[in-house]
C-alpha cells in the first residue's frame, strides 16, 4: 500500500507502482513477470485525471504489461469488487496468481470538483439532479436512524475520535493526529447531522494484494493470509427506492454470504475494517454485520469495545476517516490492514492474537457492498 | 391516450411539465413503478399503463445541505428529503419553505411541479420540490 495522503506531482499510475513495488517485496518468492497472470484494479473516476482505461495503465506502470488487466468500477467499492474478481479468476482455474488493487488521485482537484465527481456514484435523475449530495444521502439515513433509535450526533462523533486515534498509530495514514470530541462536534456542518469531522478525507493513494489458490500460497510466501469468505451484493441505485432507510441491505446480503462461506459467526471476528465514509456509516455497519443488535450501534461505540483494546476493534488503520479514502483504493487497503494484523505486522496498533478479520467495502449510498473474511491459518 | 408513451424517466419528466405526477403500473403483476421503468423488476413484463399519483405524502427522512455542488451553491443551506406518497411510492426532492425547526419526520408535504430552469442541452428535466 502506498502512503495515503497528498501526492503532489504524481499521477494515479505512479502511485500505484509504489503499492505494487511493496507487494513484490513482501512476496520475495514471486516472479512478477512470470507468475502474475492478471490484474484487476479498482478505480472510480476518470474525471480526476482525464484518464480512463486504468487497467492497462496500472499494469503498465507496475511492469506487468502483457497480462489481461481490467478496471473494476463499483464506486467506492471498486477494489472490493476487484478483490472479488480476483477470487473468481483464481478459483476458476483461469489464473493461478493475480494482482488485485485500486488507486485514486484526488487532491489536485478542488473540494467542489471532488464533491461533484463522488456524487456520480448516486442516482442522477432523482438524486443528483435535485441537488442531493453524497453526504446528504448518508445524512438522510442518519436522520432516520436518530428518529427511530435515538442515535445521537455525539455517538457519531465518537467514531471520528476513535478512528483518528487509530490513525495516529498508522504511519501510512493521511491524518496521524488525535482529535477531541468537542472539535468533532463543533466542526462545520456539511449535511446535517453530518459535520466536517463526520466525513472521510479526500486522498491520493493506492493499494494492492497478490492472490493465489490456497494450495499454491506456500510457493510464494511464508506468511499467507487465507480469505475464507467472500460476499458481494447490490441494491437499488436510488436510496429512495429502498424499504429500509436505516440499514444497507446489500451489506446484510454480502455479510450473510461471506459468514456462511467462512463458517464463521460475527462473535468469532477479532477485528474489522468497515466502510466509514461517514461516521454514521460505521455505526450502521455494526448493525448490518451483526456486531450488535439493530438500533444499538450507538451504545456499542460508547462502550469502547470497537476501539483498540476492546473486544472487536474496528478500523484499526484509522479507517476512511483518518487513514484516508482514495475511493478506488479503499477496498484492498482494508484487506492490506487485515493482512498486517493477522500476520502480526501492525506495529503500535497490533491487535493481540488476531486470528479472524473482516472487511466491508461499500459503494455509493449502499448500492454495492463487498464483505470478505480472513484467517491467519486455513480453517 | 398515454398508453403509447414510453415508460421512461424522460417521459416521467415530460408529464411533470404538464403538471401530472405519473407512474407506470405493470399490467401483469400490477406493481406500480415510480419512476416508470420499461421492464418490470418483479415479473419482467414489458406491458404497462400510466396511473396518476397524488402529490400528497409524508416526510420519511431529511437533511439540510450546507456544502453543495457548484450549481446549487446559491441555495445553501437547503433541505432535501424522501417523501412517501400513496401506494407506498417514494420519491426524493428538495423541501422548500421550511426551517430546520419546522422539519419533522412524518409531516405532510405536497409536490410542487416546479420548473425546468436549466440552460444545458441535456437533460431538460423539471426541478420539482415539496412544500408544506
Amino acid at each position: 500500500m502506498s502512503r495515503f495522503g497528498k501526492h503532489d506531482g504524481l499521477l494515479a499510475r505512479e502511485i500505484f507502482s509504489e503499492a505494487a513495488h511493496e507487494a513484490f517485496i513482501r512476496c520475495p518468492k514471486l516472479d512478477p513477470k512470470g507468475d502474475v497472470k492478471a490484474l484487476f484494479i479498482g478505480h472510480m473516476g476518470e474525471a480526476y485525471e482525464h484518464q480512463g482505461h486504468m487497467g492497462a495503465a496500472a499494469a503498465d506502470w507496475a511492469g506487468l504489461t502483457g497480462i489481461p488487466a481490467t478496471r473494476t468500477e463499483s464506486a467506492c467499492a471498486s477494489s472490493g469488487a476487484a478483490l472479488r474478481a480476483g477470487i473468481y479468476a483464481t478459483m476458476s482455474g483461469l489464473a493461478d496468481v493475480v494482482m488485485v488493487g485500486g488507486v485514486e488521485k484526488m487532491t489536485h482537484r478542488t473540494t467542489v470538483e471532488v464533491t461533484e465527481y463522488l456524487a456520480m456514484a448516486s442516482d442522477y435523475p432523482f438524486e443528483q439532479w435535485h441537488g442531493i449530495t453524497f453526504p446528504a444521502l448518508f445524512a438522510m439515513m442518519a436522520t432516520a436512524h436518530m428518529h427511530k433509535y435515538g442515535t445521537t450526533e455525539k455517538q457519531m462523533a465518537l467514531v471520528a475520535v476513535k478512528n483518528h486515534y487509530h490513525g495516529s498509530l498508522n504511519p501510512k495514514a493521511q491524518m496521524q493526529k488525535e482529535i477531541t470530541l468537542e472539535a468533532a462536534l463543533s466542526s462545520k456542518c456539511v449535511a446535517w447531522p453530518l459535520k466536517l469531522y463526520d466525513c472521510s478525507l479526500i486522498t491520493d493513494g493506492a493499494s494492492c494484494i497478490i492472490l493465489t489458490k490456497p494450495e499454491l500460497a506456500s510457493k510464494y510466501t511464508d506468511m499467507p493470509v487465507h480469505i475464507i469468505g467472500s460476499g458481494q451484493a447490490s441494491d437499488s441505485i436510488g436510496l429512495y427506492e429502498r424499504k429500509n432507510l436505516t440499514s444497507l441491505n446489500a451489506t446484510k446480503l454480502a455479510a450473510k454470504t461471506a459468514y456462511e462461506m467462512a463458517n464463521t459467526k460475527p462473535k468469532d471476528v477479532d477485528l474489522a475494517e468497515v466502510h466509514d465514509c461517514f461516521t454514521f456509516a460505521e455505526l450502521m455497519a455494526y448493525e448490518d454485520l451483526d456486531f450488535c443488535p439493530v438500533g444499538e450501534s450507538g451504545k456499542l461505540i460508547e462502550s469502547g469495545e470497537t476501539r483498540l483494546g476492546g473486544s472487536i476493534p474496528v478500523n484499526t488503520s484509522g479507517g476512511l476517516k483518518a487513514k484516508g479514502h482514495p475511493v478506488g483504493a479503499t477496498g484492498t487497503a482494508q484487506a492490506y490492514e487485515i493482512y498486517l494484523q493477522l500476520t502480526g505486522q501492525a506495529g503500535k496498533r497490533q491487535v493481540k492474537d488476531a486470528k479472524t478479520g473482516l472487511t466491508l467495502n461499500v459503494g455509493g449510498s449502499g448500492a454495492t457492498s463487498a464483505v470478505h473474511i480472513y484467517r491467519r491459518d486455513a480453517k | 391516450m398515454s398508453e403509447q408513451k414510453p415508460f421512461t424517466i424522460e417521459q416521467f419528466y415530460k408529464f411533470l411539465k404538464q403538471q401530472k405526477l405519473m407512474a407506470g403500473q405493470c399490467l401483469k403483476c400490477r406493481k406500480i413503478h415510480l419512476p416508470p421503468r420499461p421492464l418490470c423488476d418483479n415479473c419482467f413484463s414489458q406491458e404497462f399503463e400510466w396511473v396518476e399519483v397524488s402529490g400528497k405524502g409524508k416526510l420519511l427522512t431529511y437533511t439540510i445541505i450546507f456544502v453543495a455542488p457548484h450549481q446549487f451553491q446559491a441555495l445553501t443551506p437547503y433541505a432535501v428529503g424522501i417523501v412517501e406518497l400513496e401506494n407506498g411510492l417514494k420519491i426524493p426532492g428538495m423541501l422548500q419553505g421550511l426551517t430546520k425547526e419546522q422539519l419533522k419526520i412524518g409531516m405532510e408535504l405536497t409536490l410542487d411541479f416546479g420548473s425546468c430552469n436549466t440552460t444545458q442541452q441535456w437533460p431538460q428535466w423539471q426541478r420539482y420540490c415539496f412544500k408544506p
